[in-house]
């Protein structure tokens, strides 16, 4: 589904992406982890060309989204990204947070809109929270009405940019509930994540990056286990002692 | 002294209120805040565009906008005005009125400033939500008339305000090219009265003002508003301190 063909970024002179080489297949939940700085939100946003990459390609189902004239809102419109600050709309209550998108790109009726924001917002556990504004609402409240939103348009595949970082830990829970619900319906995920608990249990493959590097690749068993690379082994005996 | 002001509000309120009105056209105070709310309400459509622009460095549009900010900002509205009354008929060939001429300068000179005042609106906004609602799959546009204005209108409404405050004091120089407003009114009383200057400039002084202090009350209450409503990007961020 995703092909990453030795993708490198900078940010001026700093080396952000490395050679990246990578796929990630249909039904697949991918989840990257490493230390901070080390490439894990630059990669992810580059795949809905968040970031723009300096050299190599990314395909999705076989079209490079960066090539030129590639119709950008139309491939965004296909991938679910959910950021660590939520990002909610301030101004708009929550369902009208959830049928913009539907409304103004697949030109939904209000009322079809509506039902869809309501169906969206039941799977998440919000119902009752409609027409509540997004500032009234916890962060994971927040988090799980973002991911609704992203839903809304129906995308085959989901990107989560480290969804739990910005939440107090007694709100955790809920939102990774929510997205390894997700990942049970067969959705194709990548998940950016410090949830180690979360990464074992609903992780099919763990991409390990450190310094723009995909440097290990694997089962999430064998990763916590016994990781080969020994960034990797620093790095999952650092998180065992936290 | 206060008697004097007293008596010529007690003889020229009509006049000073809304000049030669209905007999005549329209003058005085009323002019005055018709002029300075056709200012405001003729730049906004045009600031905004502007201010988009000017938060998009590198387009084509970006530069001759820029330009055109920096030159209005650099220049007195007395100029602008000037500039409106001579070059408006070679340009276009008729005259037209003085009361057309202010407004004109008025809504030149206020785009550009409004511009600026919405610009930072938007830039003021967390890039989080410029990234969401891109990332939906809405347009520039769409997300810009959605989810950016929306906000950024919203949190510049007390600088609106302000700047509703300068348009009413800069209507005054209408007075250099015989535009009845408020100062002209003044004037004009004055000359009929010979020995009232003081009295008659002290009225003109009070009454811009009140309407000047009203407007900065007006101002803060709006600012508190706002500060209630406005959405910081550390409160979205629930759990982040």
């Amino acid at each position: 589904m995703i092909r990453f063909e030795n993708v490198n970024k900078f940010y001026g002179d700093f080396h952000a992406l490395k050679n990246i080489t990578q796929v990630v297949d249909p039904g697949k939940v991918v989840v990257v982890c490493g230390p901070s700085g080390s490439g894990k939100s630059t990669l992810i946003r580059t795949i809905n060309r968040l970031e723009n990459i300096d050299s190599g390609r990314i395909l999705i189902n076989g079209s490079d989204i960066h090539a030129r004239g590639k119709d950008v809102n139309a491939l965004r419109a296909g991938i679910g990204f959910v950021f660590q600050s939520f990002n909610l709309f301030p101004h708009l209550s929550v369902e009208r947070n959830i049928m913009l998108a539907p409304m103004r790109i697949k030109k939904l009726a209000e009322a079809e809109a509506h039902s869809l924001a309501h169906e969206l917002l039941a799977k998440v556990g919000l119902s009752d929270k409609a027409g509540s504004f997004p500032t009234q609402l916890s962060g994971g409240q927040q988090q799980r009405v973002a991911i609704a939103r992203s839903l809304a348009m129906m995308p085959p595949l989901m990107l989560f940019d480290e969804p739990t970082s910005a939440l107090d830990p007694e709100m955790v829970g809920e939102v990774l509930t929510v997205i390894q619900q997700l990942a049970g319906e067969g959705m194709t995920m990548v998940c950016v994540t410090h949830e180690m608990g979360f990464a074992r249990e609903v992780a099919d493959e763990i991409i390990f990056m450190a310094e723009g590097e995909v440097l290990e690749r694997t089962d999430p068993e064998t990763f916590f286990r016994a990781p080969c690379h020994p960034r990797a082994q620093k790095f999952v005996s650092d998180i065992r002692r936290a | 002294m206060i008697a004097q002001i007293v008596e010529i509000i007690d003889v020229y309120w009509l006049l000073i209120l809304v000049g030669q009105f209905p007999e005549g056209p329209l003058g005085g105070l009323a002019l005055t805040l018709c002029m300075a709310l056709a200012g405001l309400i003729g730049a906004i459509p045009l600031a905004l565009v502007a201010g988009v622009i000017r938060t998009c460095p590198g387009t084509i549009a970006y530069y001759p906008i820029s330009a055109f900010v920096h030159a209005i900002r650099g220049t007195p509205v007395l100029l602008l005005i000037f500039w409106a009354y001579f070059a408006v008929p070679l340009l276009f060939g008729g005259s037209i009125s003085g009361v057309a001429t202010v407004v004109i300068a008025l809504i030149v000179y206020e785009v550009a400033f409004l511009a600026e005042v919405l610009r930072a609106g938007i830039e003021a906004l967390p890039k989080g939500q410029i990234e969401a609602a891109r990332t939906l799959g809405l347009s520039y546009r769409q997300a810009m008339q959605d989810v950016i204005l929306p906000q950024a209108l919203f949190n510049v409404i007390p600088s609106i305000i302000s700047q509703f405050i300068n348009l009413v004091k800069n209507t005054s120089l209408g007075y250099i090219i015989s535009v009845h407003e408020l100062t002209y009114t003044a004037y004009q009383v004055n000359s009929q009265l010979l020995t009232g200057t003081l009295p008659v400039f002290t009225l003109l002084a009070i009454i811009y003002f009140c309407i000047c202090f009203s407007l900065s009350q007006a101002v803060s209450w709006a600012e508190r508003k706002v500060e209630r409503l406005r959405i910081a990007p550390q409160q979205a961020n629930g759990g982040l301190r």
